[in-house]
């Protein structure tokens, strides 16, 4: 039985700029996503920087007022909830890309991880010590005592996103967004955050939105993919079908652009597609990709295509289908 | 005669915690037309070991030396001015990471990819400016951008500008510090693919930085791994990504997740030594899956295993790379 935590429906999230001195413009980070993350599943969003990914996941938070569309968490409604968020911080929380900013430099560990129960106000003082070393040991900075009283300066940037997940964890969180949560990570690091990462997931259940760029990653840690282009979703789908069969010219493209470390890939030139991801200001008409598309025909540039389930489970937004 | 010609090269930095020892003996040579990745983590040394054959220098140093043959000639006894009026530019050109950012908001792309010219080559600035549209063709953008401001080209053409702005001056070798970090992937491998045309068409050699062994798969001809400071295992890209020796490399490339491979993707436990004070023998062997006893006391030497250098004792039988 799928038990969904947060289901995005038809979000819109726009914000005004100043272009001159009298004129705004609206940037249409986010135009009409829908996506269910369900508990202990794992989806990720894929796409490139101004895809709109990241302006999702923080408004699937509500940090970021939307538009229009509808946020339902765990069963309930909270689009247009006016009250004091705090109950639903505590259930949802993110993880934030950079571990060197995410950490206020001048206070320890300990500090971190127990403002959000004081906040929150979870057990008395005494206890709380034994919830932030459980935590400290969920990431596997062990043994705790040692890293207690440790400033973030003093740790690696491993082990500070491990601070920076334990944070989000403390309050035993049921959806969490992860911004990036490696790529300001080592290459062998990685792995083992994502890891740890999953293996908390499961044991918690959490229902995770994984924003990332990088594509290689999501075939090992995620459930589904999302792949987003001028804040749309373009392709949908469990994530091996998606990775092995890739429907749309741009999840294509993608998955081209990507190297394995491969030595023979120097001698030859990779596909690529050609211009760069257009202005959230000024999208294109119709497909929003059917500039740079190699496979565009009569009506890409005219109507815009729906999200459309081809096989089970498997959605894309492509005239070609 | 290989073009460039590294030996013992060390960059240690004057700290308040002591001396940092950024790069420790490092060793490499380099062929016309070929291109070497120099892969690592950050703070392996990576960027520390092209600013020093760049003589690009902060001024806490604490040790500078070893010696530098870029054909046949030592840039180690060249002075600074000799260093900036005969090799920057003109014999060895250096993309720095997120460059395209560095580019000058107030001064037209193509009256600064022509300076090095105007600086160095007794020529006019309308003639460096023809010479740059010619450029601008190479790297695939319009010429007529030379009259463009940075801010009117996105971030790809920027980094293409920063790439003409490398060629201007025909060097024999252009370092490249990490130039795709900044963009997306996309963008990333139209950079990629110029950058192959470039090294094909021209025949010119590239030090590529990088911390991503994916991506130096996609231009290098040979790799050195580096750690702490140091080259742990130096081949072809071939024997390094297909067959990697030190047990570093060979985590190193495991921990690469794949989309064409099913294999599971591996870690690396634990964090990179403090380079003020590193471990003593090897400096992997904390984090080494296979260390035997002598690893904490001996510095491994590099043993010559099948054509390609491997500083660790596993390889001991093999024996030891002639010193020359």
């Amino acid at each position: 039985m799928k038990e969904p935590i947060m289901q995005l429906e038809n979000i819109r999230t726009y914000f005004y700029s100043r272009a001159g001195l009298f004129k705004t413009v609206t940037v249409k980070a986010v135009d009409g996503v829908s996506l269910t993350i369900n508990r202990g599943e794992t989806v990720a969003v894929v796409g490139e920087s101004g895809s709109g990914k990241t302006t999702l996941g923080k408004t699937s938070l509500k940090l970021i007022p939307l538009y229009s569309g509808r946020i339902i968490f765990n069963n309930q409604d909270i689009t247009d909830y006016k009250g004091n968020l705090k109950w639903f911080r505590k259930q949802a929380q993110i993880v934030f890309q950079d571990p060197f900013m995410a950490l206020n430099p001048f206070m320890s560990i300990k500090d971190i991880l127990e403002e959000p129960l004081i906040i929150h106000k979870i057990e008395a003082p005494e206890e709380r010590l034994e919830i932030i070393s459980k935590a400290l040991e969920e990431v596997r900075l062990t043994p705790p005592e040692e890293f207690l009283l440790k400033f973030p300066h003093m740790l690696s940037g491993g082990q500070r996103q491990r601070v920076v997940i334990a944070r989000a964890l403390v309050l035993e969180p049921i959806y969490v967004v992860a911004d990036e949560p490696v790529s300001m990570i080592d290459a062998s690091s990685r792995a083992e955050i994502l890891y740890l990462l999953n293996e908390i997931q499961q044991r918690h259940k959490m229902g995770i939105l994984y924003i990332t760029h990088d594509l290689a990653t999501t075939k090992y840690f995620s459930n589904y993919i999302a792949v987003m282009y001028a804040g749309k979703i373009v392709e949908y789908g469990p994530i091996k079908e998606v990775l092995e069969n890739p429907l749309h010219p741009y999840t294509v493209a993608l998955l081209n652009a990507v190297p394995d470390p491969d030595p023979s890939n120097r001698f030859h030139f990779r596909e690529v597609i050609p211009g760069e991801p257009p202005s959230p200001v000024n999208p294109p008409s119709g497909c929003r990709f059917h500039p740079r598309c190699p496979k565009r025909f009569e009506p890409c540039d005219k109507n815009e295509p729906k999200l459309k389930e081809i096989k089970n489970g498997h959605y894309v937004a492509c005239f070609l289908y | 005669m290989p073009l460039l010609e590294v030996k013992n090269l060390t960059l240690f930095y004057k700290t308040v915690r002591g001396v940092v020892k950024a790069v420790n003996k490092v060793s490499f040579d380099l062929s016309r037309g070929e291109a070497l990745g120099i892969v690592g983590e950050s703070g392996c040394g990576k960027s520390s070991t092209v600013n020093a054959i760049m003589r690009l220098l902060p001024t806490n140093i604490a040790e500078y030396n070893g010696t530098l043959y870029l054909d046949g000639v030592n840039l180690m006894e060249m002075s600074d001015d000799e260093i900036r009026k005969k090799i920057r530019w003109k014999r060895i050109s250096m993309i720095f990471q997120g460059a395209m950012n560095a580019l000058n908001p107030v001064l037209k792309v193509g009256f600064q990819a022509a300076e090095p010219l105007i600086v160095h080559e007794d020529v006019s600035k309308k003639e460096a400016i023809e010479r740059v549209r010619e450029v601008f063709k190479d790297v695939g953008i319009p010429p007529e951008y030379v009259d463009r401001y940075p801010h009117e080209l996105s971030g790809g053409q920027k980094q293409r500008v920063v790439i003409a702005m490398s060629l201007v001056m025909s060097p024999d070798i252009i370092i490249l510090d990490e130039p795709t970090s900044a963009l997306d992937v996309s963008i990333q491998a139209q950079i990629m693919n110029l950058l192959k045309q470039l090294k094909k068409e021209k025949n010119i050699s590239m030090i590529f930085i990088t911390h991503d062994i994916a991506l130096a798969s996609d231009l290098c001809d040979r790799l050195a791994v580096m750690y702490a400071g140091e080259i742990v295992e130096l081949g072809t890209a071939e024997d390094i990504l297909l067959n990697p020796k030190h047990p570093y490399s060979e985590k190193l490339i495991a921990s690469v997740p794949r989309l064409r491979e099913d294999r599971p993707v591996e870690f690396i436990p634990g964090a990179p030594p403090d380079l003020v004070n590193p471990p003593s023998g090897c400096k992997f062997y904390p984090r080494c899956h296979k260390r035997i006893d002598r690893c904490d006391k001996d510095v491994p030497p590099y043993f010559m295993v099948n054509g390609r250098r491997v500083k660790c004792w596993l390889y001991e039988s093999y024996g030891e790379r002639r010193k020359s």
